[in-house]
This record gives C-alpha cells, structure tokens and sequence, in this order.
C-alpha cells in the first residue's frame, strides 16, 4: 500500500487546486485563470442544472421510466470544467457518465435518456455537437478519440480532442494502446481522466500502485493532477492541456481527482462495500457548495441569484422529466435500420419476413 | 490485360484507391518500408507518405480502434491484421465497435474501414499463422464479410471494399498471394455483394471461398475425366451472401458440396447447408455434404496436409453426395 491518505480525508499531494473547499481561491504559478463574475456565475448555474438533470433521472430510473442511469453525482465539476474549456472545433468522447460534459455541448439532455430508457443504443449525431456517442465497453472510445485526432493532425485543424474515461479503464489494454499510440504520433488528444476513487465496488488500489497521473510520463507525455472538485482549476488545467495538443505539442493526462457520491449505476449498492465515513468527508469538498461560497463570500451574487438557478433547475428537471416520458418506443422497422448503410439482402429479406410475419397477426384479428 | 499475382493484383487495387481518394489511409504493423510481410503493401508508403500509409505500433486492437476514429473524422482506412491468427486482440474493437457504431448513431456515423486479413494454411507455418476466423466476423451483424480467390477479383474487391460505407472484413487467401492470372485493370469487377459461378456443370455445386476456389476447380477438372460435370461457385460474399446464384445452382443440380479450410463444425458451411435446405428442400438428391478443417485446433505444418481439404477430399465427398 502507498503512504497515501485514505480516499477523501486529505487532499493528495501535487494536486493543482485554484478553489478550496471553503471557497477561498488560491493562485497557481502555472494555471492561473482569469474569470469574470459572469463566468462564475455560469459556471454555478451549469453545475446546479446538470446535477438537477441526474436527480431527475436517477428519479425515473426509480420510478421505472428508466432501465439504468449512471449518476455523475459528485463529478459535476470536473465535467462541467473540462467540458467549458473546449471550443466548438475540438471533439469530445465521453464514456457513459458524461452527462455534464453533453450539457457543455449543447446536446438536448434527453437525448442522453434514450439509451438508458431502451428506446435506443445512444441515437444523437455526434457531429451535431462534436460530442461522440456514448461508450459502455470500458476504455474503447480512447482508441477513437486517438485516431480521430490523427485525423484532425492531418487535416491540419485548429482543434483538439478530449476523451474521457475512469479510474477503472486505466487497466484496459485499449487506454494503455492509445496512450502509446497518442504519444508516438504526437496526437492532439487530452485524456481525461476522472479518478472517482471506485470501479464499481473496486478501490483504486486495484487498478494502480502509483498515482494515475504519473503513469503518463512513462508513455512520454505530461499527467496533470487536478482537484475535481474544484471546477475552476479543472477548466483552468483542461484549457491549458487542449492548447498545448492545438499547438502542436502532443498529449496530456489529466487525473480529475474526484469521488463518486452516488452508486456506479442505480443497479449498484455501494454501502456493501464502502463505509459512509468516507462519503462524508467527501461532501465536505461539494463541487457546488465551494462555488456558492465563492460568490457569495465574494458578493458576486446574491440570494436572488441562487434562487433563480434553483427554479430554471427546478423547470429543467420537470421539462426533462415530460420530455422523458413522451420518448416514443421504437417500432419494429428500427430493428433493422442503420445495421448497414448500403442495402444488404440479408437484413432487408428478414425485414421484410418478420413485417409479413407481424402483419399475419393484424389479418387474423380482422377476421 | 496485365499478368499480376493475386499480391500484386490487390496492391495495384490499393494504389488505385489512394490515388482516387485522399481520405484512402493504410495502416498495420510492417506495411511501411517493409511493404507488408506479403509485400501486399509494397511501395505504397514510398509513393503517398508516412502519413497515408502508416506503420502502426504492435497492437492489433489499436489498429482497429485508431482507425475507427480516423473513419469518424471523415478518412478510409485500410487496415492490414498480419495474420488471420493475431486478429483477436483486436476482436472487442471489430466486434463491439466497428460493428455497431452506425447503428448505435441511427446511421449518423458511417465507418467506411476495411480490415485486410490474409488467411488459411498451405504455406508451412508456424501455430497462428494459417488459421480461417471468417465464422467468427460473419456472424457479427454490422460487419461485411469477403473473400478474394484471385488476382482479378482481388483487384476490385479491394477497390469496391474501401468506396462501400460499412466496415468490411477481407479476406485474402495467403497461399494464392502468388497465383499469377491476366487482370484487366480497367475493367469494372462484379458487384461486391454477388456470388459468381466460375464452372458450369449440371450434375453438382461446389461452394468455396477464398483459397479454396482452386482447390475445387481442379477437382472439377478432374471429375470431368470420369464424366463428372461439376458446377463451382465462388462465393465471394459471406456477408451478404448470394443466395440467388446458390439456390439456382443447388435446384439445378440436386446436389451440393461445401468446401472451407475452417473447421466443419459451426463453420460457414453450416450456414450454407441449413439455408440450402431451406430453400432447396424438394430438389434435393442429397444431403449438403461439407469439406473442411477437423475439430481440432490448427495443425503443426508437417501435419496440415492431412488437416486442409484437397482435390481428393472434394472428390470424395462429391462420390458420397452420389451414393445417396
């Protein structure tokens, strides 16, 4: 075991933070950031929406409405930080939990419930919004995310990409290839890492001896440790890496060093395998509360500020709530569409079967 | 007309892809300065550059995963597996990725990335060197599944393979690299997804692909001297397969052979047997009869002569397809 401090009751050394928990801000000789009182302030409402997004769903995934939902409870704002530093050029590949980073790029929230509701396996245009589809195999969108900035190289675009993925998939044989891969070609690629601290029922003793950030020096690029939490030093610290990646000078790792307040996926109980002292300690290091405090000690703003945001959460749990249930289910013709783009004989003759087959059933029940 | 082995043939095919399409990228462990351990790929870097035709570092699933994302930002990718054996560590990206993104996008995402696999034993291998994974990829929705059996049709396969959207797996029948055929490069070649019959005959259907195309026309010419007049159909095609030639050829005939280097059991041929039956039941004077691999892992080269189906294994099967 490291020396290090069990999970949440001390921050971890060489932990680039701008804002502490108490919400005093602390300069940074390297990632400094200047942000104007209406930066914050947005930076606040993202995150106050994005979490009320995820209480809805978490809502409705218990309600029935919903066959899953991976909470992004407690990483709001290392998403909502990571997401903001990106400009409308850079490509972004989520994993499954992505949902603040979707709401960064404009992608309409219940666009992110179909999949979880079952109506479809993601179903957005990842052009639309350079925001790729959602990945469930653990690690594999590294992969695309690598190539597709080999691509962007070679197209000689002002842009960069960003991939994100957990503390797990830094085992995966695909993350380690696209680190290598990343760092051969001189990609313009930002690994995002969220280390929430568990896998799952795993502690991050699992997958790794060393601090994960560190690992990134030995594929020969810079790793980055950042608080999670802290939205203001995750955008600072994801500005400065998508930059550097634009100019030319290839990949960083950045370890979002973060914690999972809620379950993996709302099939999960994390109170079988980790004791709440931890949590506790953890929610003393709110990503939201931090920046209230800021403004307020501040008086950036005031209580009718908060309250504002609190009601366009309110209406957007509602809005994302009603839109929810009215995703209409797929027909059976969407078994069969999009499995190939050009036509193909086998698909379209059990197509075609299956729709005599069901219309067998209407005729019958003409008669 | 131009005489090319069927190596050269899909190599020439290449370079009329690259120069075509900007966005054509071949990528692959050696297909750089080496031009391939075939030399499949030879010259090709020399004459489009280290970034259209990419030495890859050595990890399969890599090649695969890279080049998705290259497909996504709007290029071509041609990847080459080094050996049919080694494509499994890139499994999970074909399978869980290639595969399914389009449809996962609701055709928002095209993934125009064609996976070049040499394939099948016959030239004295080591263990991974010789082996026939179609069935895996061809039971994988998502995936088109191909087989070149020579020079000619390589040529456009592979020109075809890389202007179609969807993710292609091609498979290239290693110890046929260097038949040598008249290619007419300016030819347009069959449709991709079409079977072709390379022998008429009117008393049984030979099923093969890929190496085994030449195994069964020589075969057939040699069933000709005991007035044997058999019928070889090159499928080209495993998925989508060409059911109309087959079920044509089968009514026909009455009789059919299947022939493949992969093992019989949960084989391709499997397939062909359960659809022909199907669709062939009435016409039929005998069981689908199949030629293939044993059940048993790929052989040590001293023994692959006794493992992979020849002229007299065929003709064997063709006389019990008469004995019913």
């Amino acid at each position: 075991m490291t020396a290090e401090a069990p999970r949440g009751a001390d921050a971890p050394p060489e932990l680039i933070q701008l804002l502490t928990p108490e919400g005093e801000r602390v300069e940074h000789p390297d990632y400094d950031i200047e942000l104007t009182t209406e930066e914050v302030r947005s930076l606040y409402r993202d995150l106050v929406l994005v979490r009320r997004i995820d209480l809805e769903a978490v809502a409705l995934q218990r309600q029935g409405e919903l066959g899953l939902w991976a909470s992004l409870l407690g990483q709001e704002a290392a998403q909502i930080g990571s997401g903001r530093a990106l400009t409308d050029a850079d490509m972004a590949f989520p994993t499954y939990r992505e949902h603040g980073v979707a709401w960064c790029r404009g992608v309409d929230p219940v666009k992110l419930l179909g999949l979880f509701r079952g109506v479809n396996h993601g179903g957005w245009d990842p052009y639309e919004h350079n925001f790729h589809l959602y990945t469930i195999v653990i690690g594999s969108q590294a992969l695309h995310a690598v190539g597709y900035a080999m691509g962007v190289q070679r197209d000689g675009a002002d842009a960069a990409t960003i991939v994100y993925f957990g503390d797990g998939a830094t085992s995966q044989g695909d993350v380690n290839e696209s680190f290598i891969w990343a760092s051969v070609f001189n990609a313009p690629v930002v690994f995002f890492c969220q280390n929430n601290q568990w896998a799952i029922s795993e502690p991050l003793e699992k997958q790794t001896r060393i601090p994960l950030y560190k690992r990134a020096s030995g594929f020969g690029f810079p790793g980055i440790r950042v608080d999670g939490n802290d939205v203001f030093a995750c955008l600072a610290v994801t500005r400065k890496a998508l930059a550097d990646a634009r100019n030319g000078q290839g990949p960083t790792m950045i370890e979002a060093f973060t914690y999972r307040m809620g379950a993996h996926t709302t099939s999960d109980d994390p109170t079988r395998y980790r004791v709440a002292d931890e949590l506790e300690a953890w929610k003393l290091k709110d990503p939201i509360e931090r920046v209230k405090a800021y403004l307020f000690k501040n008086q950036l703003a005031d209580q009718e500020f908060f309250d504002k945001v609190d009601a366009e959460a309110d209406a957007l749990g509602k809005d994302v709530r009603r839109r929810c249930l009215e995703l209409p289910d797929p027909g059976p013709e969407a078994l069969f569409d999009h499995v190939y783009g050009a036509p193909h004989a086998l698909v379209d003759e059990e197509r075609e079967q299956y729709f005599a087959y069901l219309a067998g059933f209407e005729a019958g029940a003409e008669r | 007309m131009t005489t090319l082995t069927l190596g050269k043939a899909i190599n020439e095919g290449l370079r009329r892809a690259m120069e075509e399409d900007p966005k054509v990228l071949v990528m692959g462990e050696d297909v750089g300065k080496l031009g391939g351990v075939f030399r499949v790929t030879d010259g090709l870097q020399k004459d489009f550059g280290e970034d259209r035709v990419i030495d890859t570092p050595l990890a399969e699933s890599g090649i695969i995963g890279t080049a998705i994302g290259l497909a996504l930002r709007g290029y071509r990718p041609v990847c080459e597996i080094q050996f049919d054996g080694f494509v499994f560590p890139a499994a999970d990206q074909i399978i869980t990725q290639l595969a399914k993104m389009p449809l996962r996008s609701l055709g928002a995402v095209k993934l125009p990335v064609v996976v070049r696999i040499p394939c099948g034993g016959g030239i004295g291998a080591v263990e991974h060197h010789s082996e026939s994974p179609e069935a895996y990829f061809t039971h994988t929705a998502g995936l088109r599944v191909m087989a070149c059996s020579n020079p000619a049709d390589a040529y456009t396969m592979i020109q075809d393979a890389i202007r179609c959207d969807d993710p292609i797996i091609f498979f290239e029948p290693k110890r046929r690299y260097w038949d040598k055929a008249e290619v007419d490069l300016t030819a347009p070649g069959l449709p991709l997804d079409r079977a072709r019959t390379v022998r008429h005959g009117d008393d049984v259907t030979l099923l093969a692909y890929g190496p085994m195309v030449k195994t069964c026309l020589a075969a057939a010419t040699a069933a000709e001297g005991e007035g044997r007049n058999i019928e070889v159909i090159d499928l080209r095609s495993l998925n989508p397969l060409d059911m109309g030639v087959i079920t044509e050829s089968v009514q026909r005939t009455g009789r059919c052979v299947v022939v493949h280097e992969a093992p019989v059991f949960s084989g391709f041929g499997a397939e062909l047997a359960a659809r022909i039956s199907e669709r062939c039941f009435y016409h039929l004077e005998a069981p689908v009869l199949r030629v293939g691999g044993f059940s048993t892992p790929y052989p040590p080269s001293r023994l692959e002569d006794h493992y992979l189906p020849d002229l007299d294994r065929v003709l064997d099967a063709v006389d019990r397809a008469f004995a019913y």
